[in-house]
């Protein structure tokens, strides 16, 4: 069996979740390996969910807000710019891939660029193959 | 010792009389917790009347052996600091929480991991090339390795194994209390005997010996708005005594750290670094820490971020420097 990715999006609801349902009522095909979680804003995304969906067992993760200069709340993705950019050093730091993560911006007229940033991703996460950090949790002490 | 006159078996009496039995361990630590202890001072004495010391190895001569020989829930209280690095200490974990009615994570190391967790970032093999081969004060021509176990003429010699990974005290046993710090400061030390001696202690798993709040709330510096243009270090950069680290680009864990010691690094011209941990509700002080400090960044496009960013030289350790093997990911992925 092929491996199938399991990434988990994370998506601000006046943009990208709208952009998702765009290219789901313009019956655009792309992967199905995104598992998607709405919140109010990009802004909204805390480091922490990132880092729990790793843990849970996510081989990737997608956060998705509006364009810089669109956001709904008018500062909301700067803050998430900021902290996605600490974050990606953070994953590094981990020895996570950097492709397992990924900023994403995609308007709520945008639902063919919503099926590339999912394709795109998949393909990335597919090539990398599973992530090993549940494993490694698992095996909390790693005997001689 | 209410009781006493209704008492009348010697041996009913003779359990009243008895002292608190205390217990304290080191784990993988470095003894300041320990030393910390007699940084009571004088109030030792207090604590020597209150309770009878059963263990303390770093204090006192009490063998393995002597511990192993008490009946279960024998020691009222033991005060266990340091990580878990080793078999030794892992064993040591479960005899002391077989034998003790209330165990302690004692210290930053004991609650979250500590600066031996920073090893995590680490392999075991990694770690032994560095130690046993390329420090330079290292002479190890026959390329020795510490190895559990190893035969010699006289038969066979075992040590405790060096574990893969850093493990906080209660990813290995049940613990009731946990009382943070680097080390932990005496005053806190000693609200935590007077609670433990009156018995006033709240739910099981609770913080104790510190805030609920942040170290910002006790941190007398100057708070204003916060805008971050660039980030210095203490190092390389004079601060201005009086105002806040963060607003003059000195990172500074405050905002994501448990308040409870009296801001003694703030008032002693050092930003925190987080070694009380996060207060109730972080689930990783980190990820938090990352979501507190980037959004006072003042910058807007990515480029601009990413210089400013860019003069934090180690984001991990800068931002999670004591809680690693408490945090989501735990440590570095194989």
């Amino acid at each position: 069996m092929t491996f199938e990715p399991k990434i988990v999006g994370i998506l601000c609801n006046w943009c990208s979740y709208t952009g998702a349902d765009l290219a789901g009522t313009s019956r655009i095909k792309y992967a199905p390996n995104v598992r998607v979680v709405r919140v109010m804003c990009s802004g909204r995304v805390d480091p922490t969910f990132i880092l729990k969906a790793f843990a849970d067992g996510a081989d990737g993760v997608l956060v998705a807000g509006c364009h810089p200069g669109d956001c709904h709340y008018i500062e909301g993705n700067y803050k998430t710019i900021r902290r996605m950019a600490l974050l990606k050093r953070m994953l590094a730091d981990y020895g996570i891939e950097p492709e397992r993560f990924r900023l994403e911006w995609v308007s709520a007229g945008e639902g063919d660029r919503w099926a590339q940033v999912v394709n795109s991703i998949t393909e990335d996460v597919r090539k990398l193959g599973p992530a090993k950090i549940r494993p490694a949790l698992r095996k909390k002490i790693s005997a001689a | 010792m209410k009781n006493l006159q209704l008492e009348t078996g010697n041996q009913k009496l003779e359990e009243w009389m008895a002292k608190l039995k205390l217990a304290a361990y080191w784990a993988a630590s470095c003894g300041g917790c320990d030393v910390a202890i007699l940084d009571i001072h004088e109030k030792i004495l207090d604590l020597a009347a209150a309770a009878d010391i059963v263990f303390w190895p770093i204090a006192m001569d009490f063998k393995y052996s002597e511990v192993e020989a008490m009946p279960d829930g024998h020691i009222d209280v033991t005060l266990f600091n340091g990580a878990i690095r080793t078999s030794e200490n892992e064993h040591l974990a479960h005899l002391l929480r077989a034998k003790s009615k209330t165990l302690v994570a004692f210290g930053s190391c004991a609650h979250i991991g500590g600066i031996p967790g920073l090893a995590n970032l680490f392999t075991r093999e990694e770690i032994f090339k560095r130690v046993y081969h390329e420090v330079p004060s290292m002479a190890n021509p026959e390329k020795t390795e510490p190895e559990p176990k190893s035969t010699v003429a006289e038969g066979e010699l075992t040590i405790p194994e060096f574990y893969n990974t850093v493990m906080t005290l209660d990813q290995v046993v049940d613990v009731d209390y946990y009382v943070p710090g680097c080390p932990p400061p005496p005053k806190q030390i000693w609200n935590v005997v007077q609670a433990i001696v009156s018995g006033k202690l709240p739910p099981k798993g609770a913080v104790i010996g510190a805030s609920e709040k942040t170290q910002c709330d006790e941190c007398p510096r100057k708070k204003q708005e916060k805008k971050i243009t660039g980030f210095k270090r203490i190092a390389t950069a004079q601060p201005d005594p009086d105002t806040c680290f963060l607003e003059q680009g000195f990172l500074c864990l405050g905002p994501v750290t448990r308040g409870g010691c009296d801001a003694r690094c703030m008032t002693s011209g050092v930003p925190c670094r987080g070694c009380f941990g996060s207060p109730d509700g972080v689930v990783d002080m980190g990820a938090k820490a990352i979501s507190a400090i980037a959004s006072v960044i003042e910058a807007k496009d990515e480029a601009e971020v990413q210089r400013i960013i860019e003069q934090i030289p180690d984001t991990l350790r800068s931002f999670n420097r004591f809680g690693i093997p408490a945090s989501l990911i735990r440590r570095k992925v194989l």
